[in-house]
């Protein structure tokens, strides 16, 4: 009758007096449940923000106002292995976050470097390419094309950066607080994020890239 | 160092526009005197501006969405009488481009520091105490959401003192608002404010969602929530799927002015449609966002005051997904001229038409609850049923103007914008004033004067007919809407008459104003003792006026749908034995500093005042990793503390 409960704070309430009766009928759901059920409604906001923007370049692909096109730009090999730095990146966060549950720390922290260094490289390969087509006079504002395709490529991207200082954040609050509850939970969300990013990433490299560079 | 900023921003040389200035800042700076004379500002910062309790946060943002009604309405009243006397060669008090920015401020206003603020402050006070649980899903999420609202409803007023605001139309269409066409800041006041609390919108959809979908007491299954438990469910799923397009918009748009992007230019390859495409995919969805909160709304207050159970629960349900789905589809009604093809105007108006039905569906439900019901005539039902009178005639001009030939003449004519006021006034703004009415005496623990209310009601519904029923005739006589002057004396008779209903309704606001000052005058005569004043059905009824900041000592058992009927059915409550102690979030001043830097980032922005932009933008980011450092600790509320405040409680019910 009296099941202790407690709503799940922003950040978290620590966990200890949670029910821990499950969802539906039975009364309010675990904080772990609630903040990674929140945050994943989160994501799909953020994946529908992405829609806009591909919606944009869908229609604004072909208008290059005689500017460069895609074909003119993109290098695929490049593209190949930013998209492989990412996957990994998301591999690797997945093994830290197993290491973690397993409370294998040093494991943890190496994938989490592993994590960050490929994110980090990603994001240096998407800089340079940036970099060039800004010095060959391909940049946001030559055309309606280069405005949607800095702004796609370019949002992802700043999500990409904001993980890896998330994700520093985050290995920070782990070493000095240790893996407690609230922790997890927050690492939690930040994979399920950088996996978010992933699939983003593939729709990018198939609709902007692959279909582009024909 | 001020970038765009000097002392040619503040209007000396305009007489209207300085006096409201002056009229602003006497105010801000007389409340502010006020509240430190008196020493409030502990109290201040301790109960209410760092307050994480869903309902202290609910009642802010509709106390936020009373003084935003008002200022909307000095705009609405300013334009009538503008149109009132503007016939032939006449050209008013107000020069065409102060008129533009007037009208912009009252659509921004009224839709999204208006209407906005009031549906989510009522779902934010009802909902958790509806669902039987204790708080939100993320009570200082729920916080910084409310604050960053109130940061968009900041900046907008700045602009009145500050610069100019948009003389682009509430949605700021390109090309016309891009840098070429509107070099001034009015644009970027109205892209900041927007994207600001567009944001805290956002946080506050994805926290009702997982409040309904996660956090309910036991046993209340989904097909026993309470209708408004569902309306703001679809409300804020809506808000979820649709915010964020808008974000990317106004984001989009923002690049095009900022650094001379070219999504909507009309050169480098822009498309201007595009951008109208965009707008309303999140625009259509957006008037759901609003009216299925105000139809949850007339479904309580209808159930209760009839002393009967709904009618069709079920179809209920059912109509309100149906609404939130078919929201998504019927987007390019609002632009048929737009020159899609017949096909695809077809498609979009016969999608349109469909709406009709579930909406229909609702309307006899509420119907047929009436019928034979034991109907008391309170305040919130006044509203509900000049709702439903005014709401069906605002439908079937709607269902007309889903027909695209009939679109083409009608299109931005006085017959749409008399349309759309009467759905919004009709529905929206009902729904808020009946809902304000019902929970009144849950927020405060003393009800609302009868009188007064019923005033108020008369006065609005009214002069909504005056103020709104000449602009259909108007429409049809081919008067377009934005409009500064016209030629044609044959129209003043009928903008006579619609200032008058603006007038009228002006009685209604101030009677409303009246309603509050007297209620709480006599507050000591006229408190709410056992917690249910009407009649309840639903579960906020079981607590007490004003509920303690955790609701419920104990969690409610939850056996059928109206929950708290049922309850009373069964007898008087069994107090427990024993009480668990509680765990409460505490205060958090997360939101308010959040929203403080925000609007210095929004304002350095928006007068291209880089450094302090960067210095905002880094101070707000701080913030949130200092707060994010911390763990959160929660206060506690003991097993004894608890028996002590329920016997308290449940004395005078006993004595009584």
């Amino acid at each position: 009758m009296s099941a202790p409960a407690v709503t799940a704070g922003f950040g978290g309430a620590s966990s200890a007096t949670v029910a821990t009766t499950a969802p539906s009928g039975r009364g309010p759901a675990p904080v772990r449940i609630v903040v990674a059920y929140g945050f994943w409604i989160f994501l799909l906001s953020d994946i529908i923000m992405f829609s806009a923007l591909f919606a944009t370049y869908a229609v604004l692909s072909g208008q290059t106002d005689g500017g460069p096109s895609g074909r003119d730009l993109f290098e695929l090999h490049r593209v190949g292995v930013q998209t492989l730095c990412l996957l990994f990146s998301s591999y690797t966060c997945g093994l830290g976050i197993l290491a973690l549950e397993r409370r294998h720390l040093r494991a943890f922290y190496v994938s989490c470097a592993l994590t960050f260094a490929l994110g980090a490289a990603f994001l240096g390969l998407e800089i340079s390419e940036f970099a060039g087509m800004v010095a060959r006079g391909a940049g946001p504002s030559r055309s309606a094309f280069l405005s949607s395709f800095f702004s796609l490529v370019g949002l992802h991207g700043a999500h990409v950066t904001a993980g890896l200082l998330w994700l520093c954040f985050m290995l920070a609050q782990t070493a000095v607080k240790g893996p407690r509850d609230f922790v997890r939970r927050r690492l939690l969300c930040f994979s399920l994020f950088w996996h978010a990013l992933d699939i983003i990433w593939v729709a990018l490299m198939s609709l902007v890239y692959l279909m582009g560079a024909r | 160092m001020f970038g765009k900023l000097n002392w040619g921003a503040i209007p000396f040389d305009q007489p209207i526009p300085m006096a409201a200035s002056l009229f602003i800042v006497v105010g801000v700076l007389g409340v502010l005197a006020l509240v430190s004379w008196k020493g409030w500002w502990p109290y201040l910062w301790r109960e209410w501006l760092t307050s994480v309790d869903h309902k202290r946060i609910g009642v802010m943002y509709v106390l936020l969405a009373l003084v935003l009604l008002v200022r909307g309405f000095i705009d609405a009243i300013m334009m009538r009488s503008q149109l009132a006397i503007a016939a032939g060669g006449a050209q008013g008090y107000l020069p065409p481009e102060h008129y533009d920015q007037i009208f912009s401020a009252h659509g921004t206003i009224m839709i999204f520091f208006m209407a906005m603020p009031f549906m989510i402050g009522l779902m934010n006070f009802v909902v958790p105490l509806q669902l039987g649980v204790r708080d939100v899903a993320f009570p200082v999420l729920n916080a910084i959401s409310f604050w960053l609202t109130a940061s968009g409803a900041l900046l907008v007023n700045i602009s009145l003192v500050v610069g100019e605001f948009a003389r682009t139309g509430w949605l700021a269409y390109p090309p016309l608002s891009e840098l070429q066409f509107s070099p001034g800041v009015g644009v970027d006041y109205y892209l900041w404010a927007l994207q600001i609390s567009g944001i805290g919108t956002l946080l506050a959809g994805i926290n009702m969602v997982t409040t309904i979908l996660k956090l309910r007491a036991p046993g209340m299954t989904y097909m026993r929530m309470p209708v408004f438990c569902w309306t703001a469910l679809c409300s804020s799923m809506l808000i979820v799927a649709a915010f964020p397009i808008l974000t990317a918009t106004f984001g989009m748009l923002l690049l095009d002015r900022y650094v001379g992007m070219h999504f909507f230019t009309n050169d480098g390859g822009g498309n201007c449609m595009l951008y109208v495409n965009l707008i309303w995919a999140w625009g259509h969805p957006e008037v759901y966002i609003l009216v299925l909160p105000a139809f949850g709304i007339f479904s309580e207050v209808i159930a209760t005051f009839s002393g009967k159970q709904l009618f069709g629960y079920r179809s209920m349900v059912v109509a309100t997904l149906a609404i939130c789905v078919l929201s998504f589809m019927v987007w390019l009604h609002h632009f048929f001229t737009m020159g899609a093809g017949a096909d695809v105007n077809a498609v979009f108006g016969i999608m349109s038409m469909i709406i009709a039905i579930p909406t229909g569906v609702k309307l006899f439900n509420w119907l047929f609850t009436l019928y034979r019901g034991r109907i008391r005539f309170e305040v919130p039902v006044l509203w509900a049923i000049g709702f439903m009178v005014t709401f069906a005639i605002g439908g079937m001009t709607g269902v007309l103007m889903a027909v695209p030939p009939a679109d083409f003449v009608l299109h931005n004519s006085l017959f749409l914008v008399a349309h759309f006021h009467n759905v919004i006034i009709g529905a929206v703004l009902f729904g808020a004033m009946a809902g304000y009415n019902y929970w009144f005496p849950k927020a405060f623990g003393f009800t609302l004067d009868k009188r007064l209310g019923t005033v108020s009601f008369w006065c609005w519904l009214i002069g909504f007919y005056l103020a709104f029923m000449p602009l259909y005739i108007l429409g049809l006589l081919g008067m377009t809407r934005r409009m500064q002057h016209y030629a044609d004396t044959s129209w003043q008779p009928y903008l006579i008459v619609a200032e008058v209903g603006a007038v009228v309704i002006l009685g209604g606001i101030v009677a409303t104003i009246a309603q509050l000052v007297v209620s709480i005058r006599t507050r000591a005569s006229r408190r709410d003792l056992d917690g249910d004043p009407s009649g309840g059905r639903t579960l906020e009824w079981s607590t007490p006026s004003p509920p303690p900041a955790y609701n419920f000592a104990v969690l409610p058992e939850v056996e059928s749908l109206d929950a708290f009927w049922a309850m009373k059915q069964r007898g008087p409550v069994v107090t427990p034995e024993r009480y668990d102690a509680i765990e409460v979030p505490k205060n958090s001043a997360n939101g308010f500093v959040t929203a403080f830097f925000a609007v210095i980032t929004g304002f350095a922005m928006i007068w291209h005042i880089w450094w302090l932009a960067s210095l905002g933008v880094d101070s707000a980011v701080l913030t949130l990793l200092a707060f994010g450092w911390m763990e959160r600790t929660a206060g506690e509320v003991s097993g004894e503390q608890l028996a002590e405040a329920e016997r308290a409680r449940l004395r005078p019910m006993e004595s009584a």
